[in-house]
């Protein structure tokens, strides 16, 4: 099915007991339909409805490629500052959302969820219903909007959503530095965390130990903050450097923003820093980053899933799998994108009671 | 004492269960002084047990609760339901942990907005959400109201601050949403939790994100001689890439009251007056001074001045701060409303008040955060006048339906609570309503969490507006509103 309107949306929920929405695909984990299972295509409802730069307001149908998005906000100066991965992969505005994905820049600013003003979508009982606004400040009503924010399109259809931009840093530069261990990386990364100085990524890789660090603003500030940082880090070896502008630096960006990093599960883990030292003990050499200063890895896992599940939980962590396979010679199909500590509680389920009671948008009866 | 009340005092020692009318009298109302209403009593809890115990209560005995911080709700939130219980929790007000180096703090209900900056300010760490009433709001009762204050454009509101809450359940089951971290698996049941309006149970705990204070302020004064042209002067701001902390507006009626009281040494003559602030990284600031500068001068601004040092900071803010309370004090009676407009629409929505303020025959103020579109309009009256209130309430409803008219919002920070009730229906169509009313039943299917609030037909609390001044902390100099 693939909807065209708001009606053909809500036509084809009425019509399907068992159904699962469908941005572009690129969150495979997440997306391909289980037995049973009809896929909602939205990629036909698509396009920007409103937009006004004076407003910093965006608003789009949920099946809107990022990055038709980012290229309409570019075009003013202007850009999405939870910086959403899997733009050039063809992820889109609704399948975002739904899996509450932000990028290393949501250091600057926020998240996903701190940039969606506002929400349109169906319910399980095959009604439209809207929250939240299309102003950047607005109190009346329950949250909607930020409700959805991975709510993985079992709360709902999203149609429409409006989000909250800002004007693009004039500017930017990206700092590498390398340190020789992870501990006295994670301490600068706390430092820096805690410093005055303002950055629009602050990322840990950890083999070897290093921090990405982006500043934007006015350019003619740009040298003298690049100065401060150093000075900030103790003058650090140029051999342990590197220093990102221009063109090179815009396509660091856009490259890091894809996540591809071969064979193995794609995994989301949503963290605090004070974690990182102790789970690194435990995880196997491997390709991740921690983005916005030790809240968020995003981690590439080769092995069986239901080892990573142990690992998290045995940390009190969770995850989420947001696509790819365990290594071939590794033979399993995932039961559950969720892996780690069992977060459901009674509030979850009172609410997805209330906004699904058919239990349409879920796997179980 | 009836039976049900004997149980609660099985819980509280009787200095913390008042049942006297004497008692109960400073909770009849909140910061709207229009509406009043009896509670059976009102409970003191100093722990989270006794909080889950008292709502077992409520739940056992079906009766009606409402959960209190300071009582500075602007929109009848922390009114009593008449003949229900209130929870107040200012006595749950423990810091219970600070963590600069995860820059987090973890809080009562009852602990006070503006010491948690203070408790955070030794390791050069603040909270950002800064409603006016900071020294005396509560940060239960910004989370239930997901406070904003004049820094909402850049930094969000309270919701954006906030990472994870132990919360009561209607039916005393206690959850915990979100965490310490900022990401999170699975859809964001804190982010439904924070302004819900005390209709989905009680906060106990709170986990707040402290920031890093802003290493340089620049603040810039500028006079226009009108309205207009300090508006054109946002959008220009905006316009040129700038992203400030806060752009506010005061209009002439609002200077000459806040000179008035506080002697800031606005320009006098003044028909609008226009604050801009940026902060930031100090290189960075002083690059994006020099833009602002440009911007400014080129606004049609006849004066503009620039905060020289903290002192002056605190001179240009001291006036906008006092404006209400001072424009408030040239009148017996005042209403304030709050709704929020695109910041394109401001210009018009500014005639439009005009044009209503001449139809009413009534002085309307405005002080307004013009960065993020949200109005303040002050309406003048004297309730001792036969129908000015009701011209006054119907002035106010006129400028909620102007804004949502425009694309925008009943409310901005204040909420819904009593007195924007019967103005949803104008931004939320009934399918929405209902889907509120289901989640809402979902967790509380007796309606015993702030009962009569938000939702249009609620009917629980009584008596229409018979006046509305200055709340008692206003009148003692302690407080002052935006
Ligand atoms: C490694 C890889 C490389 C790829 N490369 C390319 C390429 O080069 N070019 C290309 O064109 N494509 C490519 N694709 C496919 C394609 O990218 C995407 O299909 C897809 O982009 C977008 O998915 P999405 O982000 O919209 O979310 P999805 O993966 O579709 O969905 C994520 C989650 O959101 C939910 N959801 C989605 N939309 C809604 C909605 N409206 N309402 C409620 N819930 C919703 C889903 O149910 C799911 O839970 C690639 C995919 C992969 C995995
Ligand atoms: C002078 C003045 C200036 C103001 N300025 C601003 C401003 O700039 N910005 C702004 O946003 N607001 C402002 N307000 C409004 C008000 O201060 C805020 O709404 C504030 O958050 C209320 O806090 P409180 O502790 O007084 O809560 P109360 O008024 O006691 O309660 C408010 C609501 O929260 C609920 N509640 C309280 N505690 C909890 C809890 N622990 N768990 C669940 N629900 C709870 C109550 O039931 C009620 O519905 C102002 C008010 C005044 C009087």
């Amino acid at each position: 099915m693939r909807p065209t309107s708001l009606t053909e949306v809500l036509e084809a929920v009425r019509a399907t007991p068992k159904l699962l929405p469908r941005g572009g695909g690129t969150k495979a984990a997440l997306s391909t339909p289980r037995e049973g299972q009809a896929v909602l295509d939205m990629t036909g409802l698509s396009g920007v409805l409103e937009y006004d730069p004076a407003e910093y307001v965006l608003v789009a149908l949920a099946g809107t490629p990022l990055a038709e998005v980012e290229a309409l906000l570019a075009r003013h100066g202007q850009y999405l500052p939870f910086d959403p991965p899997f733009v050039e992969q063809g992820a889109t505005l609704g399948g975002t959302v739904a899996a509450g994905l932000s990028g290393p820049m949501r250091q600057r600013y926020g998240g996903v969820r701190d940039f969606i003003l506002g929400v349109q979508f169906v319910d399980g009982e095959g009604n439209a219903v809207r929250g939240g606004g299309k102003v950047v400040k607005n109190a009346a009503g329950f949250d909607l909007p930020k409700l959805m924010v991975g709510s993985r399109g079992q709360l709902g259809v999203l149609v429409e959503l409006a989000f909250k931009v800002f004007p693009s840093p004039r500017a930017t530069a990206t700092f590498k530095v390398t340190f020789e261990r992870l501990e006295p990386a994670l301490e600068a990364m706390h430092e820096l965390a805690s410093s005055p100085l303002e950055f629009y990524a602050l990322d840990l890789e950890t083999n070897p130990a290093t921090l990405t660090l982006r500043l934007g603003g006015q350019p003619e500030a740009l040298p003298s903050r690049l100065e401060r940082l150093r000075a900030f880090l103790g003058h650090p070896p140029d051999t342990h450097t590197l220093l990102m502008e221009g063109e090179k630096e815009q396509g660091y960006w856009r490259f890091v923003g894809r996540l591809e990093w071969g064979h193995g599960y794609l995994v989301k883990v949503p963290l605090q820093p004070g974690k990182i030292a102790a789970l690194e003990r435990d995880l196997p050499p491997g390709i991740r980053r921690y983005v916005a200063a030790g809240n968020l890895l995003y981690l590439n896992w080769l092995d069986a899933a239901e080892k990573l599940d142990s690992l998290l939980k045995a940390h009190g962590l969770c995850g989420i799998v947001l696509r790819g396979d365990a290594y071939p010679a590794v033979k399993e199909t995932l039961k559950s994108p969720l892996l780690g500590i069992d977060l459901e509680h009674s509030f979850a389920r009172r609410v997805r009671a209330a906004l699904d009671p058919t239990r349409r948008f879920s796997l179980d009866p | 004492m009836n039976p049900a009340l004997s149980e609660l005092g099985r819980i509280y020692p009787p200095e913390r269960l008042l049942v006297q009318p004497g008692q109960l009298a400073p909770y009849e109302s909140d910061a709207l002084t229009a509406f009043r209403a009896r509670p059976l009593a009102v409970v003191l809890p100093e722990t989270a047990e006794e909080v889950v115990q008292t709502v077992a209560w409520c739940a056992r005995h079906k009766v009606p609760f409402v959960a209190r911080g300071s009582g500075t709700s602007l929109s009848g939130g922390s009114l009593p339901v008449e003949g229900g219980l209130v929870i107040g929790l200012n006595r749950m007000n423990r810091l219970l942990r600070l963590d600069p180096k995860e820059r987090v703090a973890v809080v009562q209900p009852g602990f006070i907005n503006l010491h948690v900056s203070n408790a955070a300010a030794p390791y050069g760490l603040y909270y950002a959400p800064d409603p006016s009433s900071q020294p005396v709001s509560t940060i239960g009762g910004n989370l239930a109201f997901n406070s904003g204050g004049a820094h909402c454009l850049k930094y969000g509101m309270t919701s954006n601050h906030v990472l994870g809450a132990k919360v009561v359940l209607p039916d005393a089951e206690v959850v915990e949403l979100g965490s310490q971290s900022l990401e999170a698996v699975g859809p964001d049941w804190l982010g439904l939790f924070v302004g819900s309006e005390g209709l989905m149970g009680i906060a106990v705990e709170v986990t707040l994100r402290l920031l890093p204070k802003p290493e340089k302020y620049h603040t810039v004064l500028a006079a226009y001689d009108s309205l207009e042209k300090a508006g054109n002067a946002v959008a220009a701001v905006v316009a040129s890439g700038l992203l400030p902390g806060a752009m506010e507006i005061m209009d002439h009626l609002a200077i000459e009251a806040a000179e008035a009281a506080v002697k800031a040494g606005y320009p006098m003559d003044a028909r609008a007056l226009l604050i801009v602030e940026l902060e930031g990284e100090a290189p960075e600031v002083e690059a994006e001074a020099r833009h602002l500068g440009e911007v400014i001068a080129a606004s049609g601004a006849y004066e503009v001045r620039v905060a020289r040092d903290a002192d002056e900071r605190a001179k240009i803010w001291k006036g906008r701060k006092a404006a209400f309370s001072a424009v408030g004090r040239l009148s017996p009676d005042y209403l304030v409303q709050d709704g929020v407009v695109p910041r394109s629409k401001l210009g018009q929505a500014l005639l439009e008040i005009e044009r209503l303020s001449q139809q009413y025959g009534l002085r309307v103020a405005n002080v307004f955060h013009a960065g993020d579109g949200n109005l303040h309009p002050l309406i003048l009256y004297d309730g001792k006048v036969g129908g000015q209130l009701e011209q006054a309430e119907a002035l106010a409803g006129e400028i909620l339906k102007l804004c949502v008219g425009l694309g925008g919002s009943i409310t901005g920070e204040h909420g819904v609570g009593m007195e924007k009730k019967a103005y949803m229906p104008a931004m939320f169509s009934e399918d929405d309503l209902a889907l509120m009313q289901r989640l809402r039943r979902a967790l509380d299917p007796d309606e015993l969490a702030n009962r009569g609030k938000m939702f249009p037909q609620g009917t629980a609390a009584t008596g229409a507006p018979r006046h509305s001044g200055p709340h008692p902390l206003e009148q003692a100099g302690l407080l002052s509103r935006e």
